[in-house]
């Protein structure tokens, strides 16, 4: 998530936005956002709908056995169609600012507009 | 006569033990081994800050195995050398304690945080990404179209949650 703050101008000057999902309420997000100085979008997904619908829920994996997200990294792009995506199979491992953009470049040269 | 060398016999072997237990060297491989296993343990909240330490955790591994030869290498000193080096009792309870450390946390990294559901019906690529709307930070609803339409591509990063 850090990371990907730090790389935010790179990836916004090259058109990619960058947004979060999680189980976690606005004004959570809206606190933790501030408090850790990040400026990308957080989106609130209480109930775990959206996650669901991407097969992303982690069953019990939350404090008092609270379903959430397991982590996951899509590019779409802006037809909204997936050009690429990460789902790791370590919860520590995330995918990392420079693969998204490795990710945008080939997809870039693939389809010249 | 007889009673004074007893005597002076029995306090000269009274120093000369002590003397042997106090020039007993302390051994080192034992404690500095223990710090390297300690630091391998606790290290990797300050390693996952980076990517290729966070990924593998090469930094604690390599923590761990120069304490694992340290401790090894003492435990040589202790019963190799019990005259020289110390350690024959802490020694191997630090590496025992060095051991269960690097066992607790090769089952932390290597099995518990693998313990991912397998997503088979997540969206693929070149599928349509599933439409939704969701609350922003600010309550503002806001949909996948909007974001796509508002940009050429929209990273989407799932994350478990501040809590």
């Amino acid at each position: 998530m850090r990371s990907f703050q730090q790389r935010l101008p790179e990836l916004e000057s090259r058109g990619i936005q960058v947004v979060a999902i999680s189980v976690d309420a606005p004004d959570i997000n809206r606190r933790q956002r501030q408090k850790l100085g990040y400026t990308y979008t957080f989106l609130s997904d209480p109930r775990a709908e959206v996650i669901r619908r991407y097969d992303l829920l982690h069953r019990g994996a939350g404090p008092k056995g609270a379903d959430i997200a397991r982590p996951a990294e899509f590019l779409v792009d802006s037809s909204g169609t997936i050009r690429w995506l990460n789902l790791t199979e370590n919860i520590a491992v995330r995918a990392r600012p420079q693969q998204v953009l490795e990710a945008f470049e080939r997809e870039e040269q693939a389809t010249p507009q | 006569m007889l009673s004074n060398s007893d005597a002076g016999g029995g306090i000269s072997i009274t120093i000369t033990t002590m003397s042997a237990s106090a020039k007993k060297s302390w051994n080192w491989p034992l404690w500095i081994g223990f710090l390297f296993a300690l630091a391998g343990f606790f290290s990797y909240t300050f390693f996952a800050q980076f990517p290729i330490t966070r990924d593998f955790p090469w930094a604690n591994l390599l923590l761990f195995a120069v304490g694992g030869i340290l401790l090894v290498l003492g435990l040589f000193r202790a019963f190799g050398k019990p005259r020289v080096y110390r350690g024959k009792i802490l020694g191997p309870i630090l590496a025992i304690l060095g051991l269960l450390m690097f066992g607790f946390f090769s089952y932390v990294f290597f099995y518990v945080l693998r313990q991912v559901p397998p997503s088979i019906g997540a969206p693929r690529v070149g599928e349509k990404a599933p439409e939704f709307t969701l609350s922003n930070q600010d309550g503002k609803e806001i949909s996948l179209r909007d974001l796509t339409s508002r940009s050429k591509a929209v990273a989407l990063i799932f994350y478990r949650g501040f809590w």
